[in-house]
């Protein structure tokens, strides 16, 4: 009997205790993954959540300064010539000089991002600033007192800069993270010609992955049909040596390449007494090194997930197709290769991804001039002590992968992706 | 070649090992036009026959002709032969029209061409409409229907079908029977079939070829196969057969053969071949339906006492499992009527039937 044959109250009746059945249920499997939900919440979601914040946080003045930024944020200057009113320079003074030394020092490095060299401008006021005179208040008093301490208190783009520094969020760090900044007057332009190598950055990072993905989709596909068609024995060799690599420590991998193609390596020692190069060639801290150590790490990722998309497709398929007169290279063309493409297509993603994002194997075998975005990422967080940098490139990485990601899912289809289909 | 065959298997052996033998010595011959079923167990060679026709397996020893040519050497993809796969093969990635315009496409005809022949072939296996829908949106019916429609679009002399009705339920496969064997008589093309069901092979074939072992005990037409069974191997493997094991006791007055059967009781044979030896051992093989029970039994040549062992209600009719001693049971198969009363296990039953009812084998 269908639902229409009763009667409302009944259907009703019906509904609910099938939702009731339904919630029940949901309630359990929750509680079942709630341990891990919380695990992800609290050990990823919020730490990633709060290294983003960090791209367009900016408490640095606000902490050291909070009146003098308040003051700032309500100046608006007609034109980039402009000086603060005399009361922003008797507040700024008088807040500086009794600020913590530490807050001070973080606003500083602060505003020095904005213009080199006013950290020096800052710190060295601050050390002149032991005893306040009396009569700041007066007209001027207190912009003629900085200015006596140092010149560059009287010109406009110290104080454009402090404005800028001033709000509670920047967009300062994202911006600078594709060559651009804010200038004096507010607009958006191309960051100074010396400070413009993120763009770069981020295609050098795009050009390896790509570069890394289609050796290992030439190198990764006919290996993993070989694992697929082999004879039994010659196959499960074939697999535990894709698979022990990857099982093995990173660094171990790493180092055993440097030792491989350093220039006194097994490589260019065995191409010598071969005769076959007079002197050694340099495989190792360039481009070439970074590729072919590279190429080998992210293999598996490539290798994986074809083997089981292969493994899954039955040999009658070839088999109709050569019935049907399809001659071998014209049936895998038509035939194998369309199948496997969510193979390739879940292989690339991994491989592109997770090369993009690489920091270890990068910063031991490549060169300066080869360093990819996570160098700088790592850079900023760790040398620099520059979290807000680290962040903004940590997002511009973050978007390329979800880019990346959306165009694999509309050329293959996520499903097909996840292995579901 | 013999006029009219369009296939030949000439001493054909197969290992894939190199010691176990799975075909044997096979000569085979298919005539241009039939339905030929390959009937046998697994593991009886029956598949690996078809596979070899087909181009995916080659023999170890001996030649396949079609038309008169080897063709051993040649690969699959010129072969070409029609082949419905066990499991279909449909190419999930394309569409009812895209998969039956595969080999129209790789034989390279005109976009035209390709297109009334597509559009026909979905006429004959009526799927209109279905042509953009993909194999995964289809019943297994239907994609039974394109896979044989797939393997005829191109139309080739010679179709092989791999147990293609293996997987349907009951009422669609003999459905399906129906419209394969429709098919087969509207384009008159030669089709080779393997299945081990019997009464699918009894159902469709013009002939059926019986494997065992490797070789082919039997090829006959249904009824041959089923009334003159050449073997007691094939005697059993086609329909419900009583085998009885026994001893000749030479032949009588009439020229009857006389056989001991290890129950004690002598029944007489329509034969005489094999009863010269006294004391031979011999099988007879008397098929249930041709068994008469209690009254009608009396005035049969042979009689036969024994006890119900047990009973099975297939509504039409009833069988009763007789015991009738010396290890040896009968299945008797009649309608519930033919039965004084409904058979009771332990009860005492009298079993008869003629002369010219039974098979001997030597």
């Amino acid at each position: 009997m269908t639902l229409t044959d009763r009667d409302g109250t009944e259907t009703r009746a019906i509904r609910h205790a099938w939702d009731r059945a339904g919630k029940r249920r949901r309630a359990t499997s929750l509680l079942l993954v709630a341990p891990l939900l919380v695990y992800v919440l609290l050990a990823f979601m919020l730490p990633i959540g709060m290294m983003l914040y960090k791209a367009v946080e900016n408490v640095e003045l606000l902490k050291a300064v909070p009146q003098t930024a308040a003051a700032l944020s309500r100046w608006t200057p007609q034109d980039q010539g402009e000086l603060p009113p005399d009361a922003v320079f008797t507040t700024f003074l008088q807040e500086v000089s009794a600020a913590p030394r530490n807050l001070v020092g973080e606003a500083a490095r602060r505003l020095n991002y904005e213009v080199s060299g006013y950290r020096t401008l800052l710190t060295s006021t601050i050390r002149k600033l032991r005893t306040l005179p009396d009569g700041l208040a007066e007209e001027g008093a207190a912009r003629r007192f900085l200015a006596d301490i140092d010149k560059r208190w009287e010109e406009p783009g110290y104080w454009h800069a402090m404005k800028r520094a001033s709000p509670a969020y920047t967009p300062y760090y994202m911006l600078a993270a594709v060559d651009l900044a804010v200038d004096d007057t507010g607009r958006i332009v191309q960051a100074p010609e010396e400070q413009r190598t993120y763009i770069d950055i981020l295609l050098r990072t795009l050009k390896t992955a790509a570069v890394v993905t289609a050796a290992c989709v030439l190198l990764g596909y006919p290996l993993a049909n070989l694992m697929v068609v082999a004879p039994r024995p010659f196959s499960i060799a074939l697999i535990i040596a894709v698979m022990l690599p990857f099982w093995t420590s990173l660094l171990a991998r790493t180092s055993a390449w440097i030792v491989l193609l350093q220039r006194e390596g097994l490589v260019n020692s065995l191409l010598g007494s071969l005769g076959l190069i007079r002197e050694p060639l340099e495989l190792i801290f360039n481009t070439t090194g970074l590729y072919i150590v590279m190429i080998h790490m992210m293999l598996p990722f490539m290798v994986l997930p074809l083997y089981s998309t292969m493994k899954g497709i039955p040999s009658h398929f070839m088999k109709a197709s050569a019935s049907l007169g399809a001659h071998p290279v014209r049936g895998f063309l038509n035939v194998y290769l369309p199948m496997t493409l969510p193979g390739v297509g879940a292989g690339v993603l991994l491989t592109f991804i997770v090369t993009a994002g690489y920091y270890i194997t990068p910063s031991l075998v490549a060169s300066a001039r080869d360093q990819m975005i996570g160098y700088f990422i790592a850079f900023f967080a760790n040398t620099t002590i520059n979290w807000g940098m680290a962040s903004a490139l940590g997002i511009i990485l973050l978007v390329c992968t979800v880019v990346v990601y959306f165009l694999a899912a509309r050329t293959v289809g996520v499903r097909q992706l996840a292995g579901l289909k | 070649m013999e006029p009219g065959n369009i296939v030949e298997f000439v001493g054909v052996q197969k290992t894939y090992d190199g010691r176990t033998v799975v075909i044997e010595n096979l000569s085979l011959s298919v005539r241009q036009g039939e339905f030929l079923t390959l009937l046998g167990g697994s593991g009886s060679g029956k598949t690996t026959t078809l596979m070899m026709l087909a181009g995916f397996e080659t023999p170890t020893r001996g030649h396949i002709l079609v038309k008169g040519k080897p063709i051993e050497h040649l690969p699959p993809h010129r072969r070409g032969i029609g082949v419905v796969f066990q499991n279909y093969a449909l190419f999930p990635h394309m569409t009812v029209a895209q998969n039956l315009a595969y080999p129209l496409r790789m034989r390279k005809r005109s976009r035209e061409e390709i297109q009334s022949k597509v559009g026909k072939a979905i006429e004959m296996v009526r799927l209109e409409g279905m042509q953009n829908r993909r194999p995964s949106e289809l019943s297994g019916g239907q994609q039974q229907r394109v896979a044989l429609a797939r393997a005829l679009v191109f139309e080739p002399d010679l179709v092989l079908m791999d147990e293609p009705l293996g997987a349907l339920d009951k009422t669609l496969r003999e459905h399906m029977q129906y419209e394969i064997k429709q098919i087969h008589r509207e384009l008159g093309v030669t089709m080779v079939y393997v299945t081990h069901d019997q009464s699918e092979a009894l159902a469709m074939s013009d002939r059926i070829a019986i494997f065992e072992r490797g070789a082919v005990a039997q090829i006959a037409s249904p009824q041959e196969l089923y009334e003159q069974p050449a073997s007691v191997f094939v005697a059993g493997f086609i329909g419900e057969n009583n085998i009885l094991s026994g001893r000749s006791e030479g032949t009588d007055d009439s020229g009857r053969g006389r056989v001991l059967l290890d129950c004690g009781r002598t029944v007489r044979m329509r034969s005489a071949d094999g009863f010269a030896e006294a004391g031979r051992p011999l099988k007879i093989a008397v098929r249930p339906e041709h068994l008469v029970v209690g009254s009608a039994a009396r005035d049969r040549l042979n009689q036969c006492e024994g006890k119900i062992a047990d009973t099975t209600y297939l509504g039409d009719h009833l069988r009763a499992l007789v015991d009738i001693g010396g290890g040896q049971t009968m299945v008797v198969r009649k309608p519930l009527l033919d039965f004084a009363r409904p058979p009771v296990i332990g009860e005492k039953i009298l079993i008869g039937w003629n002369e010219g009812d039974g098979r001997v084998f030597a």
